[in-house]
């Protein structure tokens, strides 16, 4: 996997230069690159591949044509759910862009994108995509005005080369994820390349933080399941109450959508120590939809690279629309925004649809017109969820949904 | 006299119980509550009753109902005089086949207080008819008759001056002189509004320096307005809508303003028509039969409608237990009813349209021209003439758009019937109702629900007719009869379509700048990215920004 290498190369001090870098924005863009004396360290697949593409394009305009830049469409349109893959898998749509009037900005904004993610690989240095932004404001009208127009740029860019971001040298801004439990971690101090051990359950109150790359990491646990919370405020409460002693399991907090860097180390914690994973998320559409499936089998924003970023053996531990029943739980009416979400997911989600379960279940929320939160569950007592509902519904696991 | 003998009836009853109290001299309004408890009853007696019964005049209606003649707010009384003054003269001008040249002139005397002074260069009036025109209300020449022109009833002046005379105790002034070879003649007049008869309080001759023409003067209390409600508007809309007006207008304390002639064409003459049977009701039907002179029933239908034939005229009469040679003079009422059913149920040609005179695409382009100078785009759209309830009418609408006419604004609404402006009660206009009813956003621009187009953009709707359907005496809004309102919206819908062209190409040009604009803002980064990329030379880069400059232009015509 090219990813792995590309990826470990980071270090600390590769940071500050890129931070002082894109603190000096004075001065002609393009002189930049040319007066200064580039010390090539790589000349990966990635730069290899950006001269080309950029190479057809030169080719193009040469002969008096308009050029064009074929990229996979980056919605839940163009994938397809195999189960026995695990994971959303693109179809392989594509739009091409051609440059014309009305594109001539995006296509000179994706060009020189690519020609700051050539030297970032070149100079083995990497940009947040926050910074990545802001390395645009030297680019006149070409600038971004928003940081969201610069990243659609970068996962065009991505999906074009079919590449992960940090192999472009771009790394995200969000932290991965926090992890506590039985577990310890296998790093490697940067500067030594000393064997770190990380021992997940000793950090009290606190927890460990997923890092960025995670493709270096090793495991060693005697855990028998992991437990993917959505909120914080649950994961507080489980780790003070040092459930995963109880429960003898790993706790990782999500925070919302789970990054890829969350994504993949639940991954590979999975499928290196043969764990189950366990999902407990709010009952609502967002937290199907969003958070777990994506947890489950990607995103269709970043198809290209849901092979890596997925956990196909998840479950769908709760809320359930069920359990507002079972538990007696007290409610929210569901938003507008909530219900257009979830008839989107019947009408539009490959993975919903291939699962009828979730089908019902979301027509079945839609039907209550509630929704409801983890936390409701402290309606019984603060500690119900531990004593009762986790307990009850881990004596069921054949009744996770899918 | 019978439409005021009518009032006089019903006033008759309305008054009936009052009167029988007004004789014991009880205050008006006091009377109502305390009298009525304490005081004996006093039962009115036919014959009491018939000692307050008398005719009412014309002119004492009018004193009472004078907002029926837009006398209602002091700057509509000054506004409406100057309206029925002009409107006269213009009328006199055409008749006589003279180009009119006005002057209008307003003096302030005191405050609230204004002297009208209109002069032409019409015919003049004989000086027997002067008298009459203009201190007796609901005579005149046109009443009578079913020809286009812009006074209808023959009240106009005549109000106009009683107005002045109730306001200010003046009579009315008027010089006229109809020849180089006879004197011009000076009247001073007030109207006995009990009689509705002119009283003449001097006569004499004076010297004139034009050959023939006219000149009014009325004194009354008013309000001088400026602005859209104002003299100037009025007068330029006027002008606008009588491409062959020169009209000067000196304002109170203003400088005089020169609405100068755009066409020397003097319009069609309007030709006088006889009524159209599908117009008819029983009422008039049995009036004309009483002053037919025709003998025979059949002949009556043939010689005092028009488009009537023999085939009509018999089908009309057939199935009323009429003869085609009943006398006209001896047909009941009961036999008129069914003689108009009959008249509805026969086909009969529409009227002849040869009586209208729009004022024609050509001069009214001409005019928006001249009266709204600055604008981008002009267009004018007369419709072919049509028919309502037997009456001959015709539409036509002009509009200016764009160039120095503010926009982010409500589309102005000029609205003429038979080129007299419509200046009030734009909202019970069926020109209004037909300019919200056509979907301007069709033709690129915009226009909020219930509002007018919201847009740089003067429209002037204008009916010709011979007989214009108002909503009441004062003349200010056209009534909504489907047949008019549809043609108004056809000929909006034309010039909408007209303008959307020219709209359209306007933001084509628009775009077309934005797009080069773009594409030079652009394709330098382009350049760069592909230099930084592949390293290329100052030379190929400026190559691939020309290079690709030029594709895409050339691709942009495409």
């Amino acid at each position: 996997m090219a990813k792995k290498k590309t990826t470990s190369k980071r270090t600390s001090t590769k940071k500050t230069t890129s931070r002082k870098k894109a603190a000096a924005p004075k001065g002609p863009p393009r002189k930049k690159t040319a007066t200064r004396a580039k010390k090539v360290v790589t000349n990966t697949k990635v730069v290899r591949q950006i001269q080309a593409e950029a190479s057809t394009v030169h080719q193009k305009i040469l002969k008096k044509a308009t050029p064009s830049m074929k990229f996979p469409i980056r919605s839940l349109a163009n994938v397809i759910y195999k189960p026995a893959k695990g994971y959303f898998q693109m179809k392989g749509k594509k739009k091409e862009r051609t440059l014309t009037v009305g594109t001539v900005k995006t296509f000179a904004q994706t060009l020189r994108m690519m020609a700051f993610s050539k030297e970032l690989v070149e100079t083995d240095d990497i940009a947040t995509k926050r910074e990545a932004y802001y390395v645009s404001k030297n680019w006149d009208d070409a600038r971004f005005n928003e940081q969201p127009e610069s990243d659609t740029v970068m996962e065009d860019v991505e999906a074009l080369f079919g590449v992960n971001r940090e192999q472009l040298g771009f790394i995200p801004e969000e932290k991965g994820g926090d992890v506590a439990g039985q577990l310890v971690v296998i790093d490697h101090d940067r500067e030594t390349g000393e064997e770190l051990r990380i021992d997940c359950t000793r950090f009290g109150s606190g927890a460990y933080s997923i890092p960025i790359s995670v493709e270096g990491l090793r495991f060693e646990t005697n855990a028998k399941f992991i437990l993917a919370i959505e909120t914080a405020g649950m994961f507080q409460r489980l780790v003070k109450h040092a459930y995963w002693r109880t429960a003898q399991c790993i706790l990782i907090s999500l925070g919302g959508v789970p990054t890829r860097a969350c994504r993949r180390f639940i991954r590979r914690l999975a499928d290196d120590k043969r764990l189950p994973v366990y999902v407990f998320v709010d009952g609502d559409p967002y937290g199907y939809s969003n958070i777990y499936r994506t947890l489950k089998v990607g995103s269709g924003n970043a198809a290209h690279m849901n092979e890596y970023f997925c956990v196909p053996q998840a479950r769908f531990l709760g809320v359930t629309p069920d359990d507002i029943r079972e538990y007696d739980l007290p409610t929210h009416p569901l938003k507008e925004v909530d219900i257009k979400r979830a008839k989107d997911a019947i009408k539009n989600d490959p993975f919903i649809q291939h699962h009828k379960q979730w089908e019902e279940a979301l027509q079945k929320q839609i039907r209550l017109g509630v929704r409801v939160e983890q936390q409701a569950l402290a309606k019984h007592g603060l500690n119900y969820v531990i004593d009762e509902y986790l307990p009850r519904k881990l004596a069921n696991v054949k009744a996770f949904l899918p | 006299m019978t439409p005021a003998k009518k009032k006089s009836v019903r006033k008759k009853k309305a008054t009936a119980k009052p009167t029988a109290k007004r004789k014991k001299a009880a205050p008006k309004k006091a009377a109502p509550k305390a009298t009525r408890k304490s005081a004996p009853r006093t039962i009115a007696t036919a014959d009491s009753m018939a000692r307050q019964q008398r005719e009412i005049s014309v002119s004492e209606f009018f004193t009472k109902n004078r907002h029926l003649l837009g006398f209602d707010s002091p700057t509509k009384a000054l506004l409406t005089t100057i309206k029925e003054a002009v409107d006269n003269s213009l009328d006199a001008c055409e008749e006589a086949g003279i180009l009119p040249d006005l002057t209008v002139e307003i003096k302030l005397i005191a405050e609230n207080r204004y002297k009208v002074i209109v002069q032409d260069n019409g015919p003049g009036i004989v000086r027997e008819q002067i008298p009459r025109i203009f201190g007796k209300l609901l005579y005149g020449s046109k009443f009578h008759r079913l020809r286009q022109s812009r006074g209808q009833q023959g009240i106009g002046i005549s109000a106009a001056g009683m107005y002045g005379q109730l306001t200010t105790g003046k009579p009315v002034e008027i010089e006229s002189r109809i020849n180089k070879r006879k004197p011009a003649q000076y009247f001073q007049l007030v109207i006995d509004t009990l009689k509705n008869e002119p009283v003449i309080k001097r006569e004499r001759e004076v010297e004139w320096d034009a050959a023939h023409g006219t000149r009014v003067s009325i004194e009354l209390e008013g309000t001088y307005k400026r602005g859209k409600h104002g003299v100037e508007a009025y007068l330029r809309q006027t002008a606008l809508a009588n491409p062959h007006v020169d009209l000067t207008y000196q304002g109170p304390g203003e400088e005089p303003v020169h609405f100068e002639r755009a066409s020397k064409d003097l319009p069609e003459e309007a030709l006088e028509i006889k009524p159209h049977p599908y117009g008819v009701e029983v009422g008039m039907l049995l009036r004309m039969m009483k002053e037919t002179k025709s003998r025979q029933l059949k002949g009556f239908f043939q010689s005092e409608f028009s488009r009537v034939g023999p085939k009509a005229a018999t089908s009309i009469i057939e199935g009323t237990g009429l003869q085609n040679t009943t006398s006209p003079r001896r047909v009941v009422p009961e036999k008129a009813e069914l003689l108009v059913k009959n008249i509805r149920k026969t086909r009969i040609p529409a009227p002849p349209t040869d009586c209208l005179s729009p004022i024609g695409e050509e001069r009214l382009l001409a005019s928006l021209r001249q009266q709204i100078p600055g604008a981008g785009y002009y267009e004018a759209v007369t419709r072919p003439p049509s028919v309502y309830r037997g009456n001959p009418f015709q539409i036509e609408v002009g509009l200016a758009y764009g160039g120095g006419i503010a926009g982010d604004e409500l589309t102005t609404l000029m609205r003429f019937a038979n080129r007299v402006p419509l200046q009030y009660q734009q909202g019970a206009c069926a020109t209004f109702k037909a300019v919200m009813a056509t979907n301007w956003r069709s033709y690129g621009i915009q226009q909020s629900r219930g509002a007018l187009p919201t847009a740089p953009m003067t429209l002037m709707v204008h009916i010709a007719s011979v007989w214009v359907p108002f909503t009441s005496e004062s003349k200010e809004a056209v009534a909504s009869y489907d047949e008019i309102i549809k043609e108004m919206k056809l000929a909006l819908q034309e010039s909408g379509r007209k303008l959307g062209r020219y709209i359209r190409r306007g933001q084509r040009e628009r775009d077309e700048a934005k797009k080069r604009a773009y594409i030079e803002k652009y394709i330098p980064h382009i350049g760069i990215a592909l230099q930084e990329i592949l390293g290329l030379s100052e030379a190929q880069e400026k190559k691939v920004v020309d290079t690709l400059t030029d594709t895409l232009e050339r691709s942009r015509k495409m």
